[in-house]
C-alpha cells in the first residue's frame, strides 16, 4: 500500500510510504490503513468513524479515483501496490486529510433548510406529505456529504467559487420538498454562483457517488428551474410562481 | 498597592467565551443548541465537536424513533413497555415526561423537514419495534438516524447565535469550586491548545461501545464525555447495563436493524429453527407478534444466542459461532421499500443478497444504558454541567433499552437540557478569571505528555486490544465475580501500562496519535466504572446477567448504581433509589402472556 505522505511541519513535499499489509476478503482499504497506523506507523493521518459507509468521514482518492475507504475492498486491488491520496480539488491539511471549510459554507449558504412563510404550531401535528412527494426529493436527501463528488469534479477543481454537486443536491433537496416555500430565496443565491452555468453534464459526481444521489441531474433540473424563473421574469411578476417552479423543472 | 492589584485581576470574574457550550454535535448537541437559540437568540452557544457535526453517530442509528401517534395507542402502553422492558430499573416520572414529549418532538423534526415514511394519505407511517405493545416506530426507510441527524444538523445553520467548533478534541472540563465554567480542548487542524470559558457545559458526546472488541458502535465512541464528567467529579449511573444488540454482521460488527424483525424476519439456528420459542418468548406465528418471539427485548435475545451457543446449534464461522437472520420469504419488494439499507449493507460488506440468502450474525455491542447521572432536566450534581443523550443516564432506559427509544430521547432529552442550561447560564456568576490557570496546568501535561517523543513501551493499540477482550471476557452478556474480579484487576494493570505508551507522532498539525492516547484513557476510565458497578450489583436484572446470581433482587438492588471516581483514580459505588410512580415492579413477560 502507497501512502500519500504530506507533513507540512517538516516538508512542503509530498511523499509516498510504502507499507506491507494483509488483505483478506474481508478487508476494506480503511483497515489497511488502520493496520498501518496501529502496528506499523502511528504518525499516519486520516479521518474515519462509522466503517459502514454513512457517515462520509473517510473519502480518499483511491488508485486515481474518490472512494470511501470503507467500502473499497483491498482484495480488488491485490496484489498492489494500491495507492492512496487524499481527495483531490481541496486543500490538503495532513497526509490523507483535507479542508472541506469551503463546502460547509456553501452548504450554509444554499440555506438548506424548510422555510415557509407560516409555521404551523407542533400541537396541530404533521405537515401531509404523501408517499409521491417524498419520492420527489427524497434521492437528493440521501447526501452523506463525504466529497467524492468536488474530488471528481472537473469544474470545481478548475473554479473553486463553484457552489459545487452535493450542495446544489442538498438545495434541490429542500426546493422539491412539498413542505418547503423557499425554492425563490434558494434560485436567488445559486443564480449568483456563475460556475454553475460552466457544469456541462459530464456526470462525474453522478457516477462516483456512493449513495446515487445523481447531484450531476439536480443541477441540469436546477438549471432548468432557473431558466424558467428568468423567463417567468419576463411575464409575472416575481413571487407568483413559487413551488411550480421547481416542481416545473421535473416535466 | 501594586501587589494587591495584581491579586485583584487574578481573581477578577471575566466574561465567559459563550453563555452555553456543547460537547458534541451529534443528535442531543444539534437538538440542544436549537432549543437554547428558539429559548433565547441572545444567548452566545458553541458546539464542539472532535468531528463535523454531520460526522457523528447519531448518523448510524437505523431502525427508527418511538413516539405514540396511532389511534389505538396510549402514552401509558409506551410508559409501561419501557418500564418492563428495563426490567424496572427506570425512573418513572422521566419515562411519563419522556412518553409525553416524544411524539411533539418527532413532529417538530417532521415540520422541519425530516423524510418520515408516510401512509398513503401523507400522515406518519409507523411500525412495530421489539418489546413494543403497538405499532409506534416513526422512521425513515432504515436510515432514521441518518436522515435525523442531518435534519438537525441543516437546521442548526440557520441560527446565527449558534457557533461550531468543529474537530475540536476536549480534553478536560474546568472546574471552579465544584461550579463547572468551562473546557480545555486541541483544535486538531492546529494542534492548538485553548481553554473556553462558557456559563454552562453540556456533554452531549454519546457511548463508548469502542470500549469492546465487537460493537456497531463507530471509531468516535470512546466515552469522552462519561470520563470527562466523571474526572470532573460527576457520578455515572448504572454502568454495568450494556446493552448487546442481536443481530451484528460478521467481522464488522454492521448492524442489522431491528426493523428486519419487526418487518417480519425471523432468526433461525443451524436446523433453521425459530429457537427463541425455547425460551419463554412464545410461539413462532409466520407474521410478526408484538412482544413476542423476534419482537422481545433486545436483551433477552441476546442472552437467548449464548444459550443455543451452549446447546452446539449455532453456526461456526471463521468469524466465530453465528445464527442466521432469514428475510427471504419478505419478498424484494417490502426489503428495498422498508429496509433498502440493510440490502445495501448486507450486499456491500457481507456480498449476500437478503433476498436470496441467509444473513449470518450475532450479538454486538450497541448501547450504553447507563452514562452521567442527571434529572429530568439533564442537570448533573455539579451545576454547571448538562448531559444529554446516551452520555447521559435520566434514567428511562433502566436495565435495557427498547429498541427506537434512544432516537426520540436524544430530541426530548437534548431540548429539556439546552432549555435548562440557558436558564442556568443567563444567571451563573462569571467565571472567575483564575481559571485559566487550570487551562494553563492543562496545556502543559498536554504538552509534556506528548510532545516527547517514546519509542519503547507498547502500542496504542496493543493496550486497547487487551482492554477490549478483557471486557468482553468479564463483563459481557453473562458475568460472574470472578470474571468481574479478575478484571477489575486487569483494567488496573492496563491503566498504568497506558501511562508509557508509544508515542511517534509529535507534530501539531492533525494528530490522530495524540487523539487516540487520550480516548483510550476516557475508556480505561470508563470500563472500570463497568467493572466495579457490575462487580457490586449481585443479581441479575435486563442485559446485567450474573451466573452467580441468576435471579432479581428487588430488595436489595431495585436502585440505580453511582460510581464516583477517588483522588488516586479508584471507584467509590453508591446507590440512589429508583422513582416508581404508577407500574410497581412486576415479572417482565414476553410472548403473550399475562401483561399487568
Amino acid at each position: 500500500m502507497d501512502v500519500a505522505r504530506y507533513r507540512p511541519e517538516e516538508s512542503e513535499d509530498v511523499t509516498f510510504d510504502r507499507f506491507e499489509v494483509p488483505y483478506p476478503k474481508e478487508w476494506v482499504v480503511l483497515d489497511g490503513l488502520n493496520y498501518v497506523k496501529d502496528q506499523l506507523d502511528g504518525t499516519v493521518s486520516y479521518r474515519w468513524s462509522c466503517r459502514m459507509g454513512v457517515c462520509g468521514s473517510c473519502g480518499m482518492t483511491v488508485n486515481g479515483e474518490p472512494k470511501l475507504t470503507c467500502a473499497t475492498f483491498l482484495a480488488d486491488y491485490a496484489p498492489g501496490p494500491v495507492r492512496v491520496e487524499p481527495l483531490r480539488n481541496f486543500p490538503v491539511i495532513r497526509d490523507l486529510v483535507v479542508e472541506i471549510g469551503d463546502f460547509m459554507r456553501k452548504l450554509a449558504s444554499v440555506k438548506p433548510w424548510i422555510i415557509r412563510g407560516e409555521e404551523k404550531p407542533v400541537s396541530a401535528g404533521e405537515y401531509l406529505q404523501t408517499p409521491d412527494e417524498l419520492d420527489a426529493y427524497k434521492q437528493y436527501s440521501m447526501c452523506i456529504n463525504c466529497m467524492l463528488c468536488y474530488s471528481a469534479c472537473p469544474i470545481y477543481g478548475l473554479e473553486p467559487t463553484f457552489i459545487g454537486p452535493a450542495a446544489i443536491a442538498l438545495a434541490q433537496r429542500y426546493n422539491l420538498d412539498s413542505r418547503d416555500e423557499g425554492t425563490e430565496e434558494r434560485l436567488d443565491i445559486l443564480s449568483q454562483h456563475e460556475g454553475i452555468w460552466g457544469c456541462t453534464f459530464v456526470g462525474e459526481c453522478t457516477e462516483v457517488c456512493p449513495k446515487h444521489v445523481d447531484p450531476a441531474g439536480a443541477i441540469q433540473r436546477y438549471k432548468l428551474t432557473a431558466s424558467m424563473a428568468w423567463l417567468k421574469s419576463f411575464v409575472v411578476p416575481r413571487g407568483a410562481g413559487r413551488k411550480e417552479e421547481a416542481a416545473g423543472a421535473e416535466q | 498597592m501594586h501587589a494587591g492589584q495584581y491579586l485583584f485581576l487574578e481573581t477578577r470574574a471575566v466574561k465567559p467565551s459563550h453563555d452555553v457550550l456543547l460537547v458534541g454535535g451529534g443528535g442531543a448537541g444539534l437538538r440542544a443548541a436549537i432549543a437554547i437559540a428558539e429559548t433565547n437568540p441572545r444567548l452566545r452557544v458553541a458546539v464542539v465537536s472532535k468531528v463535523y457535526p454531520m460526522r457523528s453517530h447519531t448518523v448510524s442509528a437505523e431502525g427508527g424513533a418511538a413516539g405514540v401517534i396511532a389511534a389505538d395507542d396510549s402514552l401509558d402502553e409506551h410508559c409501561y413497555d419501557t418500564i418492563s422492558g428495563g426490567d424496572w430499573l427506570s425512573d418513572q416520572d422521566a419515562v411519563e415526561s419522556f412518553v409525553r414529549e416524544a411524539p411533539q418532538e418527532l413532529t417538530r423534526l417532521e415540520h422541519w423537514g425530516c423524510p418520515w415514511n408516510r401512509q398513503a394519505d401523507g400522515r406518519i407511517a409507523v411500525r412495530p419495534f421489539g418489546g413494543m405493545t403497538k405499532q409506534r416506530t416513526w422512521f425513515a426507510a432504515d436510515k432514521t438516524g441518518f436522515h435525523m441527524l442531518h435534519t438537525l444538523f441543516q437546521t442548526s445553520l440557520k441560527y446565527t447565535s449558534v457557533v461550531r467548533y468543529d474537530e475540536w478534541f476536549v480534553t478536560k472540563l474546568l472546574v471552579d469550586e465544584g461550579r463547572v465554567c468551562g473546557i480545555v480542548a486541541i483544535e486538531l487542524m492546529s494542534g492548538r491548545i485553548e481553554t473556553i470559558t462558557a456559563g454552562a457545559v453540556i456533554l452531549c458526546t454519546g457511548g463508548c461501545g469502542r470500549v469492546f472488541p465487537f460493537t456497531t458502535n463507530a471509531a468516535i465512541k470512546t466515552g469522552d464525555g462519561m470520563a470527562l464528567a466523571y474526572r470532573a467529579g460527576a457520578p455515572l449511573k448504572d454502568m454495568e447495563f450494556i446493552q448487546y444488540h442481536p443481530t451484528g454482521l460478521p467481522f464488522t460488527g454492521i448492524l442489522i436493524t431491528e426493523a428486519a424483525r419487526s418487518e417480519g424476519g425471523y432468526l433461525i439456528n443451524k436446523d433453521g429453527y425459530r429457537y427463541l420459542q425455547d425460551y419463554n418468548l412464545g410461539k413462532p406465528e409466520p407474521k410478526p407478534v408484538f412482544r413476542t418471539m423476534e419482537l422481545g427485548p433486545r436483551d433477552r435475545l441476546s442472552q437467548a444466542f449464548v444459550k443455543e451457543l451452549q446447546k452446539g446449534r449455532t453456526i461456526d464461522t471463521p468469524y466465530g459461532p453465528m445464527v442466521h437472520l432469514d428475510l427471504r420469504h419478505l419478498g424484494e419488494t417490502l426489503i428495498d421499500a422498508k429496509l433498502p439499507f440493510v440490502r445495501e449493507l448486507c450486499q456491500k460488506y457481507q456480498n449476500l443478497d437478503p433476498v436470496t440468502e441467509l444473513i449470518p450474525v450475532r450479538p454486538v455491542v450497541h448501547y450504553m444504558m447507563g452514562g452521567i447521572h442527571t434529572d429530568i432536566d439533564g442537570a448533573t450534581p455539579l451545576p454547571g454541567l448538562y448531559a444529554a443523550g446516551e452520555a447521559a443516564c435520566v434514567s428511562i432506559n433502566g436495565a435495557n433499552r427498547l429498541g427506537s427509544n434512544s432516537l426520540p430521547e436524544l430530541l426530548v432529552f437534548g431540548a429539556r437540557a439546552g432549555r435548562a442550561a440557558a436558564e442556568y447560564a443567563s444567571t451563573a456568576p462569571d467565571p472567575k478569571s483564575s481559571i485559566g490557570v487550570q487551562g494553563k496546568e492543562e496545556e502543559e501535561r498536554l504538552e509534556t505528555q506528548f510532545r516527547r517523543k517514546r519509542t519503547a513501551g507498547e502500542r496504542i493499540a496493543a493496550i486497547r486490544d487487551v482492554m477490549q477482550k478483557t471486557m468482553e471476557e468479564s463483563a459481557g452478556i453473562y458475568r460472574s465475580g470472578e470474571s468481574l474480579g479478575r478484571g477489575a484487576a486487569a483494567l488496573r494493570a492496563l491503566q498504568e501500562r497506558s501511562a508509557g505508551v508509544v508515542i511517534e507522532d509529535q507534530s501539531r498539525t492533525f494528530n490522530t496519535e495524540r487523539v487516540a492516547a487520550i480516548e483510550l484513557s476516557f475508556m480505561l476510565d470508563v470500563a472500570e466504572t463497568m467493572i466495579n458497578a457490575a462487580l457490586r450489583r449481585e443479581e441479575s436484572r435486563g442485559a446485567h446477567q450474573r451466573t452467580d446470581f441468576p435471579a432479581r433482587d428487588d430488595e436489595r438492588f431495585l436502585k440505580h448504581t453511582l460510581v464516583y471516581r477517588n483522588p488516586d483514580g479508584s471507584c467509590r459505588v453508591d446507590y440512589s433509589p429508583v422513582t416508581i410512580t404508577r407500574w410497581p415492579p412486576a415479572e417482565r413477560v414476553y410472548g403473550g402472556g399475562a401483561k399487568r
